[in-house]
């Protein structure tokens, strides 16, 4: 499904010039579930609004499904990211002083999808991410850490994308939260055959993960099987009743 | 996207800051009110003055003694003045082609009294004619006849300013009828009252007197002085009006034995003459009020361009966003294009409301009588919607050529 060739990325130029990956290759296939782990600064996000269609490499080749998205238009890459990919960000992942739902329902309007179905869709996305209906018409800024997170998983994933990036997106919670998100992106993979590649710079985090690719400086320095995934599922229940 | 959504992405996005949204609609409210109601205003005195110069009379030549001067407000300042005009002239003029009539005039402002009440005010002395040329009706009694111009009788007809001078303002006009008034202590007795013309434009037309020429010469003018302050001439129609005029001049050179028609010794004016000038001025009048609303307008236009840029910045990580969910550039600058027209369309609706208005006010309080064309509002909306697009479109170009990284980063 994505195939990474010699993928370099240089911000500014001339003697300010700094190289954010320094050639890098891998591919995933259809239905795995990626972890990208280093150490701040070596280029996660980087390579992440790479592989989600939001910037373009400096040189080297990206094939997404087949096709060569390294020379598409800006047009082009938006109509890449309605239809294939889901972004969960770092930080500031939903529109201020907009409901959940609306948050949610917005891929969609931009995909040009009827309000009626809108509203179904958005609704399943939400309780697949475990959120319930007394949250829907809460504002972004009146969600916790966790809900923020949870609903931006449920945008990433409303128009049905193959794909599915999150950058850190356990970054600010607490170990219970952070299980529960990651339960949502496993079940996600596991059972509805999402491709899911997950930012982080934690090892607990991916080791929920199938495989774990490591970069320092904009490097891969390892590239290896997960032989035992950590289950969150499993571990949220142990989190509850720990006896 | 679809036009439903847009509105909607509209609306939340303008009354998320009301206030702002407010004050940047306020801005081209009171730009499109000024357009409409000083156009309308304009327009209203450059009709009223149209009007009011349509009143002295049609299809009307008025010749003055003395040189040409320019045409314009301030034409009939050398009446009198100048003697070169006599009653061998006018009559001579009445045998001219197309001259329908022709009425001498010998003026001058004198004291006049009645039953211990006095006033000042102007004294025309005129021909039978020229109650036809002027346009001048009867509210009471009978304009002066020419047999009166000859038998050198002493009788007036006074305009309704000069009977509530005369006779205070709660007398009717028909009871002035058979009084006696004394002009420069000659006695003479009323016979009609000219019907109000209103005091519009040029000089109030309902304070004078008139009184038969004959008389006016032989008791105001002087021993044997036969020069008039002025002939007004009638054309039958309006074509024959630029004939009549350059015959009657060409007649009066002859007369006067001047060859030379730049050193004419009098001037004729003509009436569309004086309305094409006076209307020039009214709207040059109007254009300067227009463009003054103009330039407001325009100050509106950047307020609206400066509350846009300002909102592309607040909302950067916001298009950052959305166009890493699938929004292009097409769709992001759609967007902040449609809240510029929305403020505009928004600013100009009230705009024509208010412009209306005021023009209402102002014709109710007898300023002048507005006038809104639905010309002006037509432009107004063309203009609103057009200031929305082009100070719109550079915000909006600005936000949708953001590269998506950078705007989720921008701080
Ligand atoms: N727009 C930019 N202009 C210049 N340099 C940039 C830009 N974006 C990123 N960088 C640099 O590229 C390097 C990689 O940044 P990146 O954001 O990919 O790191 P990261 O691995 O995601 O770190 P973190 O774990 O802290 O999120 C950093 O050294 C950063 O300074
Ligand atoms: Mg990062």
């Amino acid at each position: 499904m994505i195939d990474f060739k010699d993928i370099t990325k240089t911000y500014g130029s001339g003697t300010e010039a700094y190289a954010a990956l320094r050639g890098i290759s891998f591919s995933i296939n259809e239905g795995e579930f990626v972890a990208i782990m280093g150490p701040s600064g070596s280029g996660k996000s980087t390579l992440m609004h790479i592989l989600g269609c939001l910037d373009t490499p400096t040189s080297g080749t990206y094939r997404l499904d087949g096709k060569d998205v390294s020379t598409m238009s800006d047009n082009e890459l938006a109509d890449v990211r309605k239809g294939k990919i889901g972004f969960v960000f770092q930080s500031f992942n939903l529109l201020p002083r907009t409901t959940v739902l609306r948050n949610v329902m917005l891929p969609l309007v931009y995909a040009g999808v009827s309000p009626r179905e809108r509203e179904n869709r958005a609704t399943a996305a939400l309780n697949a991410a475990g959120l319930t209906e007394e949250h829907f018409t809460h504002l972004s800024n009146q969600l916790s850490g966790g809900q923020i997170q949870r609903v931006a998983i449920a945008r990433a994933l409303v128009n049905d994308p193959a794909l599915i990036l999150a950058d850190e997106p356990t970054g600010n919670l607490d170990s219970r939260t952070s299980l529960v998100v990651l339960d949502t992106l496993q079940k996600l993979n596991r059972w509805h055959g999402r491709t899911i590649v997950l930012i982080t710079h934690e090892p607990d985090i991916a080791e929920h993960s199938e495989r774990i690719i490591r970069l320092r400086d904009g490097s891969i320095i390892s590239d290896e099987k997960n032989p035992a995934p950590r289950d969150a599922a499993r571990e949220t229940e142990l989190y509850d009743d720990p006896a | 996207m679809r036009t439903r959504d847009l509105i909607d992405e509209t609306y939340v996005a303008l009354s998320t800051n009301k206030a702002r949204s407010g004050l940047t609609v306020l801005g081209i409210v009171i730009g499109i009110a000024s357009v409409i109601a000083l156009v309308a205003i304009g327009q209203g005195a450059q009709s009223s003055v149209q009007a009011s110069i349509e009143s002295i009379g049609s299809n009307l030549i008025e010749i003055l003694p003395g040189a040409a001067r320019q045409i314009g407000f301030g034409a009939s300042g050398g009446r009198g003045t100048a003697r070169s005009l006599t009653l061998d002239d006018e009559r001579a003029i009445a045998q001219v082609a197309n001259v329908g009539a022709v009425s001498g005039e010998y003026s001058g402002r004198y004291q006049i009294a009645a039953s211990g009440a006095n006033t000042n005010t102007s004294v025309d002395g005129v021909d039978a004619s020229y109650a036809a040329i002027r346009n001048t009706a009867m509210d009471q009694g009978s304009f002066i006849t020419d047999s009166q111009s000859v038998s050198l009788a002493k009788v007036a007809v006074i305009g309704p300013t000069v009977v509530s001078d005369l006779f205070g303002p709660d007398t009717s006009t028909a009871n002035a009828i058979g009084q006696r008034i004394r002009i420069n202590d000659l006695q003479f007795t009323v016979i009609g009252v000219t019907r109000s013309k209103g005091s519009s434009g040029f000089g109030n037309q309902d304070d004078v007197v008139y009184i038969p020429l004959g008389t006016a010469l032989q008791y105001f003018a002087g021993n044997g002085n036969h020069f008039l302050s002025g002939i007004d001439i009638q054309a039958t129609n309006q074509t024959s009006m630029t004939q009549v005029q350059n015959d009657v001049a060409a007649l009066l050179l002859a007369r006067h034995g001047v060859n030379d028609p730049t050193k004419a010794d009098f001037s004729i004016l003509n009436q569309a003459d004086i309305v094409s000038a006076a209307s020039s001025v009214t709207q040059t009048f109007t254009i300067l009020l227009a463009a003054v609303a103009g330039i407001s307008l325009i100050v509106g236009g950047i307020g609206i361009m400066n509350m846009m840029l300002t909102t592309v910045t607040e909302r950067m990580r916001e298009i950052g966003l959305r166009k890493a969910i699938g929004a292009t550039g097409g769709d992001i600058n759609t967007q902040f294009l449609a809240e510029a027209i929305a403020l505009t369309f928004v600013g100009g609706g009230i705009g024509v409301a208010l412009g209306w208005g005021i023009s209402f006010v102002v014709t109710l309080i007898g300023l002048v009588v507005a006038q809104v064309t639905f010309s002006s509002i037509f432009l107004a909306f063309g203009v609103s919607a057009a200031i929305g697009i082009i100070f719109g479109w550079y915000p909006a170009r600005r936000a949708a050529s953001q590269n998506p990284i950078d705007a989720l980063r921008y701080e």
